[in-house]
């Protein structure tokens, strides 16, 4: 019996070597660029990746090769070796912990340009064909926290507000549901609270924000049962760092306005749904499709900004409050002209006090410690100069009005 | 004419299910062959469907063996993969053939990654290298075979039930290396660097052959300690009757706790290799869910280690396959591709139904209807089941021609 099996095995082998034997046979005159994502279309960070990627390599007539639901282990250095062995020239991954595996893969293929989203050690690793590349996202966040902001004025107007969503002291109870306490969590979060912030202090308010951490950047029940805790500490208006629909879908079934991340949920959520911030990833696509197509080197660390189409909002939702879109404007162009920044040390304290200087760990070299001077001064505006000295974030301090719900992720 | 009106009134189902007794060798596995083709050509028709016109039927199949075989590394990436759920599915064998449902696999695994990993990053570096690989070595299989052996204890002493309980174990496993990675890295992101200091070495300078090299190992000694070692004959009496085990003078809780022992071993020694060989890491998703996919190994290579060599390969063509089919076909979800896996699996389960049972039409043996004097030689062959009705029928018709 084994020896018939195995003759059948024997013999799927062989169609199967006549199979790829046939594949082989087409020349593929166009450019091939891979793409790994984490997750698939399903997750909202993914699919933000993946839809980019697709419009650029449509715009730029090149072949996209995309590998889905790569883990970061070593089926990403897998994933990256068979891309490059299978004659693509160009290939990006869009997690975190895929970089050592690209890294790896990297130093393997010299000839191939590995690109990698939200990394850090481009600069530190001196491998000439990796490239990390991010987006000065907090700008974005900063924004999409002005519209929740005022929803919340408007709601406060309204006297829809009551006493259970104020803090003792009289401020308005807002949540946060995150993945990891990672940097890029925490410039975003803190980004998107001073945004809902600088909007409340205007109007006389203030805002207290609760967070909390689900240890997962895909967790659909785990970011439904953390959007709920915070609801029912009273929490008025919600936003979230992570990638499922678990957080805006508990917000629209509680009622609760919810901002959120990476696109629009609004088509799921109608009701409550205020705007998202996103990275538009496109420009940078297709800056490194042309930079291979040309021979040109790819820029080690890349910084996309709202000037390069990187940082985007999506439409309003439908019940926004009046007058959103005008401010809206008005607070972008603050923003492009330098007149406001989103880390003005003016604007937050640490332990009750103003932030004069911080060392940042812009260098990841694994030891968590600091080594570059983050807080600048231009225009007469002292501030946490973020994403300038390298493109993955790296503001990471706890400021006051935020409280961590949890830290064990 | 009142016998007639208890006819109708007991009128027989259209068909009934009849073991079968004995089917040729040749048949069984031609069946098999035919259910496997059977999934294949519904995967491609799935597939082609779903990609609008995009590719073909065929390029489906060149899809799914060129992700299995189309490259030296693809092929490499084939066998290790292989060889990791081979593993698995030996570590549950006994385990499943003593009837104790060991679903704790997952955890098993993941405990032996974990403390192969706290090996390379607490004494990688400090200690020699093989002085490293020593102490990873006795404590993954440790791990692995504590993770077993509390559920098997309880099972054993408190009769608690042994499937809810190795659930669990995978949770607390799942949330211990969860604990460990952001203890290790405060700020990241719940993964880690691979370690460089006291990782396994590379056999031959070829990174995929010591794994594949102690698989072999297990699956002979796996395959020798079934059949021809006391144990493994304790441990099947175990599973077909305790009280029968009992009564030969088998220690039962003895036979539990020793064979969860080296089950939970053997998926210490697979997390061992994941850990130390092929990631230098660890990571909260390293068992690959393999603690479940090998119980369908298993199950479907009839706990004989080399079937199972077999279904291993096939469970992992498909996954490697399908993963291309979903590159080269440009979908961008993973459902679908699960979906036609899940059709395929499904395929190949029913069609051990059929090895095993027949469909009968009930109107059948009307017709054929032998001559009595075959009737006990008759009997003895058929079924239960057959043999009341026939012997119904029978009576039926004889009272007939007696009135």
């Amino acid at each position: 019996m084994k020896k018939v099996l195995a003759l059948g095995v024997a013999a799927l082998m062989a169609v199967g070597a006549v199979a790829t034997l046939a594949s082989c046979g087409e020349s593929e005159e166009k450019l091939k660029v891979g793409l790994i994502t984490l997750h698939d279309k399903q997750s909202t960070y993914d699919k933000n990746f993946i839809e980019a990627m697709e419009t650029a390599c449509a715009n730029k007539d090149v072949e996209l090769v995309l590998k889905t639901g790569i883990g970061e282990d070593s089926t990403c250095y897998d994933a990256a070796a068979d891309l490059a062995d299978n004659g693509c020239k160009l290939v990006f991954a869009d997690s975190f912990g895929h970089e050592k595996f690209m890294i790896q893969a990297a130093k393997e293929f010299t000839d191939v340009e590995f690109c990698h989203a939200t990394g850090t050690h481009s600069k530190t690793e001196g491998v000439a064909n990796f490239h990390n590349a991010f987006a000065s996202i907090y700008e974005g966040r900063y924004l999409a926290g002005v519209v929740g902001g005022m929803k919340l004025v408007e709601m406060y107007n309204a006297g829809k507000i009551l006493d259970s969503n104020k803090t003792e002291e009289g401020a308005i109870k807002i949540g946060y549901v995150g993945a990891y306490t990672y940097a890029e969590v925490v410039s975003g979060y803190t980004a998107w609270y001073l945004g809902v912030q600088s909007v409340l202090k205007d109007a006389g308010l203030s805002a207290y924000m609760d967070v909390t951490f689900t240890g997962s950047w895909y967790d659909e029940k785990a970011e439904r049962e953390a959007a709920n805790t915070l609801i029912s500490r009273g929490c008025a208006l919600i936003s979230q760092h992570a990638d499922s629909m678990g957080a805006p879908s508990a917000c629209e079934t509680a009622g609760v306005p919810n901002v959120s991340y990476n696109g629009s949920t609004a088509s799921q959520c109608p009701n409550t749904f205020l705007v998202s911030s996103k990275i538009n990833w496109v420009p940078y696509f297709e800056y490194i499709i042309d930079c291979v197509k040309a021979g040109k080197k790819i820029e080690t660390d890349w910084t996309g900004t709202i000037e390069t189409g990187s940082v985007q909002l999506t439409e309003l939702g439908k019940n926004v409050a009046e007058g959103t879109a005008e401010k809206l404007e008005a607070v972008k162009a603050d923003l492009k002209s330098g007149k406001i920044q989103v880390f003005d040390t003016a604007n937050f304290t640490v332990k009750g006090e103003k932030v004069l200087t911080y060392l940042a760990d812009v260098q990841d070299m694994g030891d968590y410690k600091g080594e570059t001077e983050a807080i600048k001064t231009a225009n007469g505006i002292t501030y946490f100069a973020e994403s300038s000295d390298r493109s993955a974030p790296y503001f990471d301090l706890q400021i006051d009005g935020i409280n961590l719900l949890n830290t064990e992720f | 004419m009142s016998n007639v009106k208890t006819e109708k009134s007991v009128r027989e189902p259209l068909f009934h299910i009849a073991k079968r007794g004995g089917l040729p060798l040749w048949k069984g596995i031609l069946i098999r062959f035919i259910a496997i083709f059977a999934g294949l050509l519904v995967c491609g028709i799935f597939v082609t469907v779903a990609a609008d016109g995009k590719k073909g039927f065929f390029d489906v199949f060149a899809s799914l063996f060129s992700g299995a075989f189309g490259t030296e590394r693809r092929r490499w990436l084939l066998l290790q993969d292989t060889a990791l759920l081979l593993g698995v599915s030996l570590a549950l064998v006994p385990a499943f053939k003593m009837k104790f449902w060991n679903l704790g696999g997952n955890g098993q695994i993941l405990m032996g990654c974990l403390t192969s990993t706290m090996c390379m990053f607490y004494l990688g570096g400090k200690l020699p290298d093989p002085v490293v690989w020593l102490i990873m070595t006795v404590s993954a299989i440790a791990a692995g075979a504590l993770w077993a052996v509390i559920p098997a204890l309880f099972k054993a002493f408190f009769r608690t039930n042994e499937s809810l309980f190795t659930l669990m174990m995978n949770y607390i496993a799942f949330h211990l290396v969860c604990f460990f990675i952001s203890y290790w890295y405060p700020k990241g992101t719940g993964t880690m660097t691979p370690l460089e200091a006291g990782v396994l070495p590379d056999l031959f300078g070829n990174k995929y052959l010591l794994t594949l090299f102690v698989v072999v190992l297990l699956t002979v000694f796996m395959f020798a300690y079934l059949r021809f070692s006391k144990h493994g004959y304790e441990l099947s009496v175990v599973g077909e009757s305790e009280n029968t085990a009992r009564y030969i003078g088998v220690n039962v809780k003895g036979v539990i706790i020793r064979t969860l022992l080296l089950s939970g071993a053997i998926c210490g020694i697979v997390g061992l290799l994941i850990s130390g060989s092929i990631n230098h890491a660890v990571g909260s998703n390293y068992d690959n869910n393999m603690g479940f996919t090998a119980i369908m190994a298993a199950w479907l290579g009839k706990f004989d280690p080399l079937i199972i060599v077999l279904t291993s390969f096939f469970i992992t063509f498909l996954t490697r396959g399908m993963g291309q089919v979903r590159t080269d076909f440009g979908f961008t979800s993973e459902a679908l591709s699960s979906v036609i896996i899940g059709i395929i699996y499904f395929c190949v389960i029913a069609c051990e139904f059929f090895i095993s049972y027949q469909i009968k039409f009930n109107g059948e043996h009307k017709k054929t209807k032998k001559p009595k004097k075959n009737r006990f030689e008759e009997t003895v062959k058929r079924d239960f089941a057959e043999e009341f009705k026939m012997a119904k029928e029978e009576n039926f018709e004889e009272n007939k021609e007696e009135k």
